[in-house]
């Protein structure tokens, strides 16, 4: 069994109990334990079944690699699942369940696949799925779905808090190992400014649990001093539980630091998302020990040496009485001599090296532990728990030659150095053969702004294994790119003479498929060296293919653990060199984060921002219906007691028409351009002619880009000699003038044009119907006359007090003034209009009001008639396309053929036979079929209304000859199987003349 | 500050204080950045790069290489607009009153950098932005600029329409709770 042991536990703080829950049941531990150490301690070794068959699993590791311990944690707003039991920092009230298994951890019916894994080898799904095609959808994807997926998507909304911070250094060091702290030591030392992150609450790293003595004091009082040291520096900032989670281009780096995962009520974010730029970054990230390939190793209690001894010198937990150790490198005789003097039994070392160890060889047998080289081992016993070990000769096939009673066994495989970071940004790998691992290659680096690397790998990370070649690695290279000539000195540290590894990726070396189909290379996706192989005979020898075939390292660890054994055995089973097949891609980030530190404070109201009118808080206190337009919010409609929108929309139409409406017309894009260049600038942007308009007066015009499509309309007033005011569509105004600049930076610098973008400096009001005029009379000031200011024309003046700029334009057909007044006095100046049409019945109308309204003119709206295909021509514009000029953007896209095609569908009006409303976007279907064979289609609706004012359904549409073919009746077939026929009409469905407007 | 502003926009006490300011007059002026053109406006000193200076009864901020914001009283707005017009003459500049586009907002207390670095890419390290500097970046997702007065406050600008917003991003970055102590 797992318990705590009496003593021990240099991470842990005894006098400190802690409660906490696993599948409801109450268990105890102590602050420094991790989740993981504290279930050993209560003697859990089972944490959760694997993902395809359900095979119990225990821990495997001890950190952020740790592909079984997964577990949901928390409850309600603080639910997450899949989170490392080995990461996970105990605290008091912790509820943790586990994943993966149904009805319960100790019985899962889905354990069934396994006894079934013959019959699921690599690509099952693929080959099993793919016929007959309808079961897929029907049945196989909603049963797979059921079994599939890790832990469960949480059901209450997130209650934690996030944020991001931007921050810039000279120098980030990842890690905060002996390494990484003697890398900020020196760089700390050439007071350029430095950021040190460790991930998790401690510093140190591997010393720590490793070490006794460094620089001739205790492991931990030489951390602590050196912490101290740096704490005591200007320029270093230290951070813990800080992960760096991915190098991208140009010196970014994202720290993903976790404040109060551990102190889960604590307030303030729970995740913070470090966007920092650096000028150099330097990962001392350290290695991670590799599994053995041998049958049935993923066994609970079948862990990695190394992690044996972080919860046995960590945090004082025993994974049981009897450990076999099992390696192919010295490291791993560490961990018996480690079991062995903390009293525990070491039944043997069982080494793959025929000539053993090194001095840690000597070591071990003057405890007393027995060594058997050229040793391994056959098979695993036992079910949910490990009863011992078979062993055999590595060189053979796997018969028995020993059975050895133990209830825990502790394998290394070697260590391959965390290269991910490294490899982010491009940095590229080679295989040290003599060492077994990939390392960093220094030719083949992540290049920076400067074509020289902004990454260097220090320490282990850098496949300096031995402490003392890795603070000296770190020292080296950072005194280097800091430019320290005097860093320094190195601490004294042991230093120890290992045997060389050999490299062991099958034991025994000979196995049958029997053993190889129990060999564990990915334990979270189920993935078995007998995999890989039928992967590589089924000719998927690219790494990145056998990868998805087989799903070996797609696990939420990414392969941490399985990637270079998976890769060896596929480069075995092709007879090709490991280099030969190379490496999958490591990718950002290192660990998952959380989607909340990703999306930062930007949830809730500042989830995006919602652009207000000045008159916005109004409309919301009418009741108004709101809808997007852009980022602005407009009033679709205010519906009044019970009324619906479509009964709000059709008082808001009559009123208008009949007596007096408002519209906060605010949104309208305002650019001014002035400059002695500005008609000229003016007559290359739009279709028409804006140079001859005169000051005073108002024109309509059409802008194209280069290619000649529709993009923008709106009406243009020229203030006074050098300066007009373009007015764009709401959604436009910023796209507007950012198209404008472009062409006056990049094409006509030369031309004495500025531009600046009024939109949010005045508020607009359209004041709309017959009694306009009335109502602004009644407020008094300016003369509003007809005689005063015509038709398309605008002035300065005063009104009701306001200092104001009226012009008389229309979009309704109504008799029409459209006002600006300073935003600042928007509210009261439309306060005012209101009470002065209140004789009138004034009505403010909505956006869909606006809509009707225009359609029943037959007016376009950009977005309705124009999708980007769309030019002027199609939408009968020819009038507002001026043939006197040179030039203008759009001009000879539009003479291109497919342009003048006279079978382009075209703008006309369409009136449905039966009075009702046309679908939105529906199709006109003419005669025969296409290639594919379906109908042809002749045309399309754009704009479709129930109008009150004509009391039918209205719509416009392009259609094929359209204006050649009025009064033909075209078929619109509905999504319900029923058609539709309509007439083709002029779209000017409500005074053509335009009597109204001009009054 | 009218009430419906002081209901939307209480003072906000977090580790830092957020407040939004009455409106200020704020000119844009556009045209050659020399001491004939837009210099001869503004009076002889020109901002450098980036930065913002104090002249007679104004600050001036650079904006662009061909645009000056100035920042006054806002009864001064008309008659400073008229001034530059006139000292401009015939050269080719614009000038405009552009002060109800923008919304002011200003935080105080030690830890203002801070709160600043949470929304804004920029290095709001000491020694690597203080008082005298303008920027024109963006907070969270909307266009902003901002300067310091002091070491402990920083005056922020936007366009009105997404004043709440800004209100609001700057309430949640400066809660209580949240301070990382990095520059105190």
């Amino acid at each position: 069994m797992s318990t705590r042991l009496s003593s021990g536990g240099r991470l842990i703080d005894t006098s400190k109990p802690i409660s906490f829950t696993f599948n409801g049941k109450s268990l105890k531990g102590y602050e420094g334990d991790t989740l993981a150490s504290a279930l050993l301690a209560n003697d859990q070794m089972l944490m959760g079944r694997s993902f395809k068959y359900h095979r119990p699993r225990g821990v495997v590791s001890s950190g952020a690699e740790e592909p079984n311990a997964l577990v949901n944690l928390g409850k309600g707003g603080k639910f997450e699942p899949n989170q490392r039991a080995t990461t996970t920092e105990l605290f008091e009230g912790l509820q943790a369940t586990s994943q993966n298994h149904w009805p319960s951890l100790e019985f899962d019916i889905g354990a069934i696949n396994s006894k079934l894994s013959r019959f699921l080898p690599a690509g099952f799904y693929y080959k099993m799925f793919i016929h007959p095609r309808p079961l897929w959808k029907h049945v196989y994807e909603p049963f797979i779905r059921q079994s599939a997926g890790l832990g469960q998507a949480p059901s209450a909304k997130d209650s934690s808090t996030y944020e991001h911070f931007y921050a810039f250094y000279d120098i980030a060091i990842i890690g905060g190992g002996l390494a990484g702290l003697q890398a900020a030591r020196v760089a700390g030392a050439s007071g350029k400014r430095v950021l040190l992150m460790e991930q998790t609450a401690h510093w140190g790293g591997r010393a720590q649990i490793d070490e006794e003595m460094v620089d001739g004091v205790p492991v931990d009082k030489f951390v602590d001093d050196t912490v101290a040291h740096l704490q005591s520096l200007p320029n270093v900032t230290l951070r813990t539980r800080m992960m760096g989670a991915g190098i991208y281009d140009h010196g970014y780096l994202l720290g993903y630091e976790r404040l109060s995962d551990h102190v889960p009520d604590a307030a303030g974010p729970r995740h913070r998302l470090w966007r920092i730029r650096v000028g150099h970054i330097i990962t001392a990230t350290g290695a991670i020990e590799r599994p053995l390939s041998f049958a049935e190793n993923d066994k609970p209690g079948v862990v990695l040496a190394s992690a044996l001894r972080d919860y046995l010198i960590g945090y004082g937990v025993s994974l049981g009485d009897r450990t076999v150790v099992v390696t192919n490198n010295d490291d791993a005789y560490l961990t018996a001599i480690a079991v062995k003097n903390a009293g525990l039994d070491v039944p043997a070392i069982i080494d793959a090296r025929q000539g053993g160890a090194g001095e840690l060889g000597e070591k071990a047998r003057a405890l007393g532990i027995r060594v058997e080289t050229g040793k391994g081992i056959a098979r695993v016993l036992g079910g949910k728990r490990v009863t011992g070990v078979q062993i055999c000769a590595q060189v053979g096939e796997g018969a028995p030659l020993e059975e050895i009673p133990c209830d825990c066994v502790a394998m290394s495989g070697g260590w391959s150095p965390v290269v991910h970071l490294w490899s982010h940004c491009g940095g590229k790998l080679y295989w040290d053969a003599e060492n077994v691992m990939f390392r960093p290659d220094v030719q083949n680096y992540p290049i920076g702004y400067d074509g020289n690397t902004f990454v260097a790998v220090v320490g282990a990370a850098n496949g300096h294994l031995a402490l003392d070649a890795a603070i000296k690695d770190a020292c080296d290279q950072t005194a280097s790119l800091a430019g320290v000539s005097n860093p320094p000195e190195l601490p004294s540290v042991a230093s120890r003479q290992d045997a060389l590894i050999e490299a062991v990726w099958m034991m025994p070396a000979g196995a049958g498929i029997k053993l190889r189909s129990k060999a564990w290379l990915d334990f979270q996706n189920d993935v078995k060296v007998s995999d890989l192989q039928l992967a590589a005979q089924e000719g998927f020898e690219s790494v990145e293919h056998a990868k998805r075939y087989t799903t070996l390292g797609m696990a939420t660890d990414q392969g941490k653990l399985s990637n270079i054994n998976g890769l060896a055995t596929l480069a075995g089973a092709l007879n090709a060199d490991i280099p030969a097949v190379g490496t999958t891609t490591f990718r950002p980030p290192y660990t998952p984060i959380s989607m909340g530190a990703i999306a930062g404070h930007s949830r809730d109201e500042v989830f995006q921002p919602i652009r207000q009118t000045p008159m916005h808080k109004w409309h919301e206190a009418k009741g108004a219906y709101m809808e997007p337009v852009g980022y602005w919010r407009r009033p679709y409609c205010y519906p009044r007691g019970g009324e619906t929108h479509a009964q709000a929309v059709e008082r808001e139409i009559n009123q208008t028409r009949s007596s007096l409406g408002l519209l906060d017309a605010s949104t309208l894009g305002k650019l001014v351009v002035k400059g002695p260049d500005a008609g000229k600038f003016l007559d290359m942007l739009y279709t028409n002619m804006m140079s001859t308009l005169k000051p005073g007066k108002c024109r309509y015009g059409l802008m194209c880009s280069e290619n000649g499509f529709l993009m923008d309309d709106g009406v243009v007033a020229r203030i006074d000699e050098d300066t007009f005011l373009c007015h764009t569509t709401s959604g436009g105004a910023d796209r507007i003038h950012a198209h404008m600049e472009e062409w006056l930076q990049t094409e006509w610098w030369d031309w004495k044009v500025y531009v600046v973008n009024l939109t949010e400096q005045l508020a607009q009001v359209a004041v709309v119907g017959p009694n306009a005029r009335r109502a602004l009379e009644k407020l008094g000031g300016m003369d509003v006359s007809k005689e005063a200011l015509a038709f398309m024309e605008w002035k300065d003046g005063t009104l009701g007090g306001f200092d104001a700029r009226v012009y008389r334009i229309s979009f309704s057909g109504e008799l029409s003034y459209e006002i600006a007044v300073l935003a600042g006095q928007g509210l009261a100046f439309w306060n005012a209009l209101l009470e002065a049409g209140e004789e009138f019945g004034v009505t403010p109308y909505g956006t869909e009001a606006l809509h009707v309204m225009r359609a029943e003119k037959g007016f376009i709206m950009i977005g309705d008639e124009t999708d980007g295909t769309v030019i002027p021509q199609d939408l009968g514009l020819q009038w507002a396309i001026s043939k006197k000029k040179e030039d203008f953007l759009g001009k000879r896209a539009q003479e291109r053929s497919h342009m003048v095609d006279p079978d382009r569908w075209r703008l006309v009006g369409l009136e449905t036979t039966d009075g009702s409303v046309l679908p939105d976007g529906a199709y006109a279907v003419g005669e025969g079929k296409n290639a594919n064979g379906q109908k042809n289609t002749i045309g399309r609706v754009t704009s479709t209304y129930y109008s009150p004012t004509l009391k039918r359904g209205i719509a416009m549409g392009l259609v094929q000859n359209g204006p050649e073919r009025m009064g033909e009746v075209i078929v619109f077939p509905k999504t319900d199987g029923t058609e539709v026929t309509a007439k083709i009409v002029d779209q000017v469905f409500y005074d053509k003349e335009g009597d109204k407007q001009d009054v | 500050m009218s009430e419906t502003e002081t209901a939307s926009f209480p003072p906000f006490n977090g580790y830092v204080t957020v407040s939004k300011d009455a409106s200020i007059g704020m000119i844009t002026l556009r045209g050659a950045l020399n001491s004939k053109g837009l210099g001869l406006a503004v009076g002889k000193s020109l901002p450098k790069e980036r930065c913002i200076l104090d002249a007679k009864d104004m600050q001036v901020a650079w904006m662009s290489p061909d645009e000056l914001m100035v920042l006054c009283p806002k009864e001064n707005v008309a008659n400073l607009e008229a001034d530059f017009q006139k000292s401009l003459g015939s050269q080719h500049a614009l000038v405009s009153d552009v002060s109800d586009a923008r919304a002011v907002f200003t935080l105080k207390g030690t830890n203002v950098r801070e709160v600043v670095a949470k929304l804004a890419p920029v290095d709001m390290a000491p020694g690597h932005f203080g008082t005298g500097e303008m920027r024109r970046t963006r907070f969270g997702q909307i266009a902003a600029a901002f300067w310091m007065t002091a070491d402990d406050e920083v005056k922020i600008i936007c366009f009105r329409s997404v004043a709440q917003y800004m209100y609001q991003q700057l309430c949640v970055c400066a809660a209580r709770g949240s301070e990382l102590d990095l520059w105190t």
